[in-house]
């Protein structure tokens, strides 16, 4: 009837999908097929070698050093964001002298929001820079002449092994938090205001209305975060390649997958035993998302 | 509907001075106003924790090394404006020019190519429809690091490490699926009747798509922009690995902040990141509705 569709159709796709095909797809293609060789990244030349990357992989201990590093951010980072995500949107839904329950915030709330976001929109270089020199190990730093005050030692922070992760941490979630909040807080909005006055007139108060009516609501959202924030403590890379010292340090504290995909990748020549850690983090993305999807499940509540 | 109007009269008139004569509610509202309290006291504590950082930024670009590590909490002596024009020949003017054109170049094929898949798919039905929308959606699951080994050979091949039309090509490409994604559930919900009666109009399907549809998908298509325009600036993994000696304005932070340790020159590194700070501050306070909704869109759905 319309002639020429199929031409049109054609023409509008073939270049984005060459594009898509050659720098998206193949790689991550490339990626699983790298994993299999001996490739040096270098060299034209290279061998299969079966599974032996893997098995190298499980006596590899800095690797193992990495997993287990990713594995606390893992288990601490995203129940951390989500908490304090969802008390903050309490606060601002049912702190506020606003109508009963509904979701009317507190006054400012706006501000507040425009506030927690900022740190989202900042590329993460700029907010690892601040930070680095925040945590300034010397007595007089920003951090340590604020610990000073209250009474407390000061501490090396970023160049204290056993500190210097949770400072990751920390930076982490202190940038998340915001785009968590606004996110609640944009789901919450579109629960309709009749199931709040619901249970109002069942005689519920604010708090019991909101671990009653407004989380189990949220739960998809929840689940949906946590599934995010798991891939990004999975994936980190920009925030410990700018702020740790070596980076990675200091004495591999703070060594993550992903960096150890670009050292052996890109500086130690081993481009074959690279790819195949991009494939055991691909897999383990998979398991966690998998996973955390199934243990999360709850009836769905459709409104 | 009595209970609901009075507990929502018991509240809502902030104008309303702070004594309230209703005694049955007294109590109540005596709660409220220290819930309200509490919810502020923390509301801005955690803002102050959010901003300072920045604010010190702000200021320590304006202090010098010994005043910025001896005296972290001082106004500066005196304001050091030098520390711009040292930053400037320190290389962010040109980090900064490199951002711009890329991320120009990057946006508008960006925009172009997302918005003709995004349109085809959520228009025209046919073979593969579903697949090559999968094939979209999958790429906004995958961790980049799984295919940056691959990836840097697949440039390099093409002769385009660190060259301008390299770093446009694959922002692209990995600014595609949210783009197409977003613009197609964007596209659904046009009417059809307007470009049903272009095509009677003899109006060919091209014309349809770039005189009648990307016109009508103006919001969406800002929403996207302003998003991408952020994406794009901030990205800092593709060309840390793919653009080693094209610097864009975040690499070249970052690789300010390295050299800082051994020059020492804590007050120029401050202004190269006011620089790079600014503009994306800007944008965001003019669009920040679309930029939480944009952001926000990709994880609720």
């Amino acid at each position: 009837m319309r002639h020429g569709q199929y031409r049109f159709i054609v023409g509008f796709l073939v270049m984005p999908l060459a594009l898509y095909g050659v720098f998206v797809v193949s790689p991550f293609v490339q990626a699983f097929y790298y994993s299999l060789t001996n490739w040096t990244g270098v060299s034209p030349e290279f061998d299969f070698v079966g599974l032996q990357n893997f098995e190298n992989l499980t006596n590899d201990s800095l690797f193992l050093r990495a997993l287990r590093n990713n594995a606390v951010l893992l288990a601490v980072m995203p129940l951390a964001v989500i908490l304090l995500a969802l008390f903050f949107a309490f606060l601002l839904n049912v702190g506020g002298r606003g109508a009963g329950s509904g979701v009317r915030g507190v006054r400012g709330s706006g501000f507040y929001k425009l506030a927690f976001f900022l740190p989202q929109v900042l590329s993460v270089p700029v907010i690892a820079v601040i930070w680095a020199v925040i945590f300034d190990p010397t007595p007089t730093g920003l951090v340590n002449s604020v610990v000073r005050r209250i009474g407390l030692g000061s501490s090396g922070w970023l160049a204290d092994p056993d500190l210097a992760l949770y400072c990751v941490l920390w930076v982490l979630v202190w940038g998340s938090v915001g785009f968590y909040l606004v996110l609640f807080n944009a789901a919450m909005s579109s629960i309709p205001r009749d199931i709040f006055e619901a249970a109002l007139l069942d005689g519920a108060g604010r708090v019991t209305t909101f671990f009653r009516v407004t989380i189990p609501l949220l739960w998809d959202t929840i689940q949906t975060s946590w599934v995010y924030l798991a891939i990004l403590a999975l994936d980190v890379y920009a925030l410990i390649a700018v702020m740790t010292a070596g980076p990675g340090g200091p004495n591999n504290s703070t060594q993550v997958i992903s960096l150890q995909i670009a050292q052996n990748g890109f500086q130690f020549g081993r481009a074959g035993y690279a790819s195949a850690i991009g494939v055991v983090l691909f897999f383990v993305t998979l398991i966690i998302a998998a996973i955390m999807l199934r243990a999360t499940r709850r009836e769905r509540i459709e409104y | 509907m009595t209970v609901t109007t009075r507990a929502g009269d018991a509240g809502t008139p902030t104008s309303t001075p702070p004594r309230q004569t209703d005694h049955g509610r007294k109590g109540s509202s005596a709660s409220d106003v220290g819930a309200n309290v509490f919810s502020h006291a923390v509301l801005i504590g955690w803002s102050v924790m959010v901003l300072v950082p920045f604010a010190w930024a702000l200021l320590a670009s304006l202090k010098t090394s010994r005043e910025i590590f001896g005296s972290p909490w001082s106004l500066p002596e005196v304001f050091r404006w030098s520390n711009y024009s040292r930053a400037w020949d320190k290389g962010v003017g040109e980090y900064l020019l490199n951002s711009i054109v890329v991320v120009t170049g990057g946006v508008l094929l960006t925009m172009l190519f997302g918005s003709m898949v995004a349109y085809v798919l959520a228009r025209y039905e046919f073979r593969g429809n579903r697949i090559i929308y999968y094939l979209f959606a999958a790429g906004m699951m995958f961790p980049v690091f799984l295919a940056i080994v691959p990836l840097f050979f697949v440039v390099q091949n093409f002769g385009m490490l660190s060259t301008y039309q390299g770093l446009i090509l694959v922002y692209t490409a990995y600014s595609l699926p949210f783009t197409v994604f977003f613009m197609h559930s964007f596209f659904r919900t046009l009417p059809t009747s307007i470009a049903e009666a272009a095509f009677i109009d003899g109006c060919s399907h091209t014309g349809v798509f770039f005189r009648v549809m990307l016109p009508m998908a103006k919001p969406g298509l800002l929403s996207i922009g302003i998003f991408n325009v952020l994406g794009q600036f901030n990205q800092f993994v593709l060309p840390a690995f793919l653009s080693p000696e094209k610097p864009v304005l975040a690499q070249g932070i970052a690789t300010l902040l390295a050299s800082q340790r051994y020059e020492g020159d804590w007050g120029a590194l401050f202004a190269a990141l006011t620089i790079a700070m600014v503009p994306v501050v800007v944008v965001y306070l003019i669009f920040y509705r679309q930029v939480q909704a944009g952001l926000t869109s990709g994880t609720l759905k």
